[in-house]
């Protein structure tokens, strides 16, 4: 595809004009903390709400007697979450701005609802926490901290929202910022951003507030627009998962034989010696094409065509990385594991463990500990795990995968587990 | 990590969204056998098709093409689709609600209002059953409709070809389960990240064939609840409706009978273009019928079977 509005073939590096970047980042809160109406707020002064779309949220919040329009009412899908006024499952939105496209991954907050805001959190570049200015920093404020953490999201935004209703005291802010920054010390946060914003009123979500001197930080869409994401990406450690062997066998191209997939990490260059694993067998890239053409280098996330200089067999599952530069060959992980099914892990169960573009058999091994997300305290006589819980977990697999540690690599360090009987994605790991 | 003035290897936007979508094609294709890819002429199921001739390329598509056709066609849009799967090279399968209604699997409806919408699930799902698809690829997108928001790429349908909100299974990463027993099957929605406004930036980069409808023409339409429909043999006019020319194009391609018009004078792609970046109403709201029934009407269709 044409890379920029110059239309000119540039491989996908940066051009002249700069083209639009996709930022996706998770939000989560309770209803009560106003993330709804956070949203609302963000859409509606992107101009990313039609005008259809607001008679229906004002006609609803007519109905019900909001007394205002309740732009809460905007991400609200299902009728059952309509009725009770509740949020039962991720929702995706997106707005975009002259430099960014923007993917928000909503999720509620409630306890019970840990494995969505880990399925929201597991895509994010960033995510957006709220605290009520009133309350503080709840348990909950720290699960999701905790999540964001364990999910290694790169950028943490804590967005103290309702600070109409605290005078917009800057005390109440600092005190606010205090008290997470202590609870995130004990976590692994990297980049940690305090905005203290009214959401309902608009102060310091798209543009700076006037009612808040004493804060002269940015708003938070400014905020959201110039984060730096593009360097998140791991583009150290070659690591490309074949996901599908191509090959035409048709008159123009008799002999063709390709490995598409998706470049997990790393960059990816024609000339570049190679191992494919689990072979062992070293070659060198002969090309990397696309439908448009073929490329010099790839890196994350092009889907792309690998050609290799030797004819040797490679299928679906196999990884090519580099030879001084491999992902660890395990037939034993160690991983956090956090728990999506209402069966709880079976002590010893054996379950379907999909890994990049691989799937082989894992058993259960030993639950090494359940960790309290509220208090970071370590359960070790956990028997099971249960829905939402999150435990430290050994896994012994049918054959060997290829792995990096999820701190390093997101991409190659991140599984899921799924039921043999019933196909149920059951389990999400992050291998340590 | 290379920072600085050393390269940053960042991507616009759309090749993003590209790239996840072929990622998500091929996967398909490689866990879950025999799929198919549903084709309605429209816009977003012609991205799709673009998107899966680029993921196995040089290869041809490894699964057929299905049209349901509902009979209510626009003309332009079965020229169309006849000279897409030509030049492909594809395998095409009809699947037709006319022969749904003559075989008595369903009852077509009556009155000036009456549209084949609906009936299109039963065809749709009896065609899944007949060639025993497991895997349905489709143009549907979240920005699209509020029920749509919450689904997810790959949309699991039980024996009944029911959509269950409550029993989704998680999408993490880039990690997607295509795990399906016997009878069920998948819907599988590439474009679940992108807008309409991508659908059109990527159209326009990438210079892909439409049907004509998408231009705009003159054509003669009459008015029903503040929507322009075109005249055609398929709608009754109700006393107090008269036909008019008008200059018009269409912002979504469904049956004839419920598909509105919108006054436009956007004749190019980027007159389109610059037309969708200025819209104030959404695509459905402005053009679909089928959506005006109810908040819920997208929900209770999609629970049926819909696409």
């Amino acid at each position: 595809m044409a890379v920029a509005s110059t239309g000119a073939a540039t491989n996908g590096r940066p051009t002249v004009t700069r083209p639009s970047e996709l930022v996706r980042f998770a939000t989560a809160g309770s209803v009560d903390d106003g993330k709804s109406t956070l949203i609302g707020r963000l859409l509606y002064d992107t101009k990313s709400i039609f005008e259809d779309q607001l008679e229906q949220v004002e006609r609803t919040s007519l109905q019900r007697g909001d007394g205002y329009v309740n732009l809460a009412l905007l991400t609200d899908g299902l009728r059952a979450e309509r009725e009770q006024g509740i949020t039962i499952d991720v929702a995706y939105r997106y707005f975009h701005t002259p430099r960014r496209k923007f993917i928000i991954a909503d999720t509620p907050g409630h306890p019970q609802y840990t494995r969505n805001m880990v399925t929201g959190a597991s895509t994010a570049d960033l995510a957006l926490i709220l605290v009520d200015a009133r309350k503080g920093v709840l348990e909950q404020s720290r699960r999701h901290a905790f999540i964001a953490s364990l999910l290694r999201i790169p950028h943490l935004v804590v967005c103290v929202n309702k600070m109409d209703l605290v005078d917009f005291d800057r005390e109440v802010f600092d005190r606010i910022c205090a008290d997470f920054s202590g609870w995130a010390a004990k976590l692994d946060v990297s980049d940690l951003t305090f905005i203290p914003i009214s959401a309902l009123h608009g102060d310091n979500v798209a543009g700076r507030s006037d009612r808040m001197p004493w804060y002269d930080g940015p708003s938070l869409l400014y905020h959201l627009e110039h984060v730096h994401v593009a360097s998140d990406r791991n583009l150290v450690d070659a690591r490309f998962p074949v996901q599908w062997v191509v090959r035409p066998m048709s008159d123009d191209h008799h002999d063709y034989r390709g490995y598409a997939g998706e470049v997990a990490s790393g960059v990816f260059r024609v000339g570049d010696e190679v191992v494919v694993l689990p072979s062992g067998i070293e070659t060198r890239i002969a090309g990397i094409d696309t439908y448009e053409g073929p490329l010099e280098e790839a890196f994350p996330p092009l889907s792309v065509v690998l050609r290799l200089e030797d004819d040797i067999d490679v299928s679906r599952g196999d990884m090519i990385s580099r030879p001084h530069n491999r992902p660890t060959e395990v037939r034993d992980v160690e991983a956090m594991v956090c728990w999506m099914s209402e069966r709880p892990l079976q002590p010893a169960g054996r379950y379907r463990i999909k890994h990049t573009t691989r799937t082989v058999l894992a058993k259960a091994d030993q639950l090494r500990y359940r960790i309290d997300v509220n208090t970071l305290h370590r359960q070790e006589d956990a028997g099971d795990l249960s829905l939402n819980e999150i435990g430290r977990l050994r896994l012994r697999l049918s054959s060997p995968l290829f792995l990096d540690e999820y701190r390093r690599n997101r991409a190659t360090g991140s599984f899921i587990l799924i039921d043999e009987s019933t196909n149920d994605t059951v389990g999400a790991g992050m291998v340590l | 990590m290379l920072r600085g003035d050393q390269m940053t290897y960042e991507i616009p936007h759309l090749r993003a969204l590209e790239s996840e979508a072929i990622h998500v094609v091929r996967e398909v294709a490689a866990e879950v056998e025999r799929g198919v890819l549903l084709f309605s002429g429209g816009k977003d199921s012609a991205v799709v098709l673009h998107l899966a001739r680029k993921a196995f390329w040089p290869a041809a598509l490894p699964f057929p093409v299905m049209h349901v056709d509902t009979g209510h066609n626009f003309p332009e849009v079965i020229e169309y689709r006849d000279r897409m799967v030509a030049d492909l090279d594809a395998r095409l399968i009809v699947a037709s609600v006319q022969e749904s209604i003559d075989s008595g699997r369903v009852v077509e409806e009556n009155g000036p209002r009456s549209s084949r919408n609906r009936l299109q699930s039963v065809t749709l799902l009896d065609a899944i059953e007949e060639h025993g698809f497991r895997a349905a690829f489709g143009g549907a997108r979240r920005d699209e409709e509020r029920a749509r928001a919450k689904e997810r790429i790959l949309s699991f349908r039980d024996d009944f070809g029911q959509w269950d909100p409550k029993r989704q299974r998680p999408e993490l990463w880039n990690l997607y389960n295509g795990f399906v027993k016997p009878g069920e099957h998948v819907r599988v929605f590439p474009l679940s990240n992108w807008t309409e406004l991508d659908v059109w930036q990527y159209v326009r980069e990438e210079r892909i064939d439409l049907p004509s409808i998408y231009f705009a023409h003159r054509r003669e339409v009459f008015r029903r609840d503040g929507m322009l429909y075109a005249t055609s043999d398929f709608v009754e006019l109700i006393d107090g409706e008269e036909p008019f020319e008008e200059s018009v194009r269409f912002r979504t391609v469904g049956d004839m009978s419920c598909t509105g018009a919108v006054r436009s004078t956007a004749a190019t792609l980027e007159e389109v273009v610059a037309e969708i970046a200025a819209t104030r109403i959404t695509e459905r709201g402005e053009t679909r019928a089928d959506d005006r029934i109810s908040e819920a009407a997208m929900e209770d269709r999609k629970k049926e079977g819909y696409f």
